[in-house]
């Protein structure tokens, strides 16, 4: 499965919670298979995805679901113990990893070769880290919600990316409406 | 005047409750100060840019957040600054060890500091100076400014603000 496949899959899991999603194409697909207020699409800064979404989950209690790639978690490596020592329940760090950087060209990145994220974010003090392959997201996200504890999920994948258009929603509007969903 | 406790509180009277840090030797006292105080939530960064990045997700969970940080990391946060802080209307106090001005005793600070002031200009960052510790009295105006206007705004602190650096 592509990633577009797997966000398809999870749509229905994502639909009821607070996303934060990464940059690029990620964001494109999600935008077009189920924009939701409740989702931050990112537009730019590559690699802040998961600090964002900590920085949200420390800040109040509803569920966060982040959607991250390898390459991004490659480019902001420092979260990882950031999220090892103080991540609470509440949030989800879901790394699609298809060894690639797909928004740029499906590049292949380190996680194609002999580098581990979910070793990565073990030795760095994440208690809770899942490793999956594709078809077995839905139900390993599900697991994550209900455990109440932080997770980091890698979810192992094939590298290609679905056409889709650019969001042209504006960065405030995106911003304000998210908002209210998490104070909704 | 105590002034890593002046700065604390006049943090903490305006509903700052969350702050990122990534230390430097003229912070030390502040960041201790805050870490210490059970009104403000301390999380360290291992990069300002990750900082910003944990700020702008607590803002939208609706908490006042700050960074404390050195002008060195306006070279690490130039895209984020735009393309998230900015972009997304963000507000943000940036409180920043001003290295390589009067006082400094390590020389290769000043190659940051002599482009400190032109690439907030260059962003349109409000930016204010304190050299003085009377100084500090605008704090409190700067961060209800802050929180007017929903931009990053930077206070920018030498080492004759803070007592000298060192024996200096």
């Amino acid at each position: 499965m592509i990633r577009s496949e797997i966000l398809k899959e999870i749509a229905p899991i994502l639909r009821n919670e607070l996303v934060v999603c990464n940059i690029g194409i990620p964001s494109q697909e999600l935008h077009a298979i189920d924009d939701q207020p409740s989702n931050f699409y990112m537009l730019g800064t590559m690699g802040l995805a998961s600090s964002i979404g900590l920085g949200l989950a420390l800040a109040q209690p509803k569920p966060v679901i982040v959607i991250d790639g390898d390459g991004s978690i490659l480019t902001n490596l420092g979260t990882l113990p950031t999220i090892g020592n103080n991540a609470p329940g509440n949030y989800i760090l879901m790394i699609i990893d298809n060894g690639s950087y797909g928004s740029t060209g499906d590049q292949p990145t380190y996680t194609s070769q002999r580098t581990d994220l979910a070793g990565m974010a073990r030795a760095a003090g994440c208690a809770r880290v899942v490793e999956v392959q594709d078809k077995d997201t839905g139900p390993a996200l599900e697991e994550a919600l209900a455990s109440g504890e932080a997770t980091v999920l890698v979810v192992k994948c094939d590298s290609g990316n679905a056409k889709m258009p650019v969001i042209t929603m504006d960065p405030v509007v995106i911003r304000d409406r998210f908002m209210k969903a998490v104070a909704g | 005047m105590n002034i890593d406790k002046r700065i604390a509180d006049d943090l903490a009277a305006n509903g700052v409750s969350f702050v990122t840090t990534v230390p430097c030797k003229q912070l030390a006292g502040v960041i201790e100060e805050i870490d210490q105080r059970d009104d403000i939530f301390h999380i360290p960064s291992n990069k300002e840019d990750e900082g910003m990045g944990l700020c702008a997700g607590a803002w939208m969970g609706g908490k006042r957040p700050a960074i404390i940080m050195q002008n060195t990391a306006i070279g690490v946060t130039i895209n984020t600054l735009a393309t998230l802080i900015q972009y997304y209307r963000m507000p943000l106090p940036m409180l920043i060890s001003y290295r390589g001005e009067l006082r400094e005793p390590v020389a290769c600070q000043v190659e940051m500091a002599v482009h400190t002031k032109a690439l907030l200009a260059q962003l349109n960052i409000p930016a204010y100076h304190f050299h003085w510790q009377k100084d500090v009295e605008e704090f409190d105006n700067i961060l209800k400014y802050t929180f007017m206007c929903n931009k990053p705004v930077a206070i920018l602190t030498d080492a004759n603000f803070w007592g000298g650096y060192g024996d200096q």
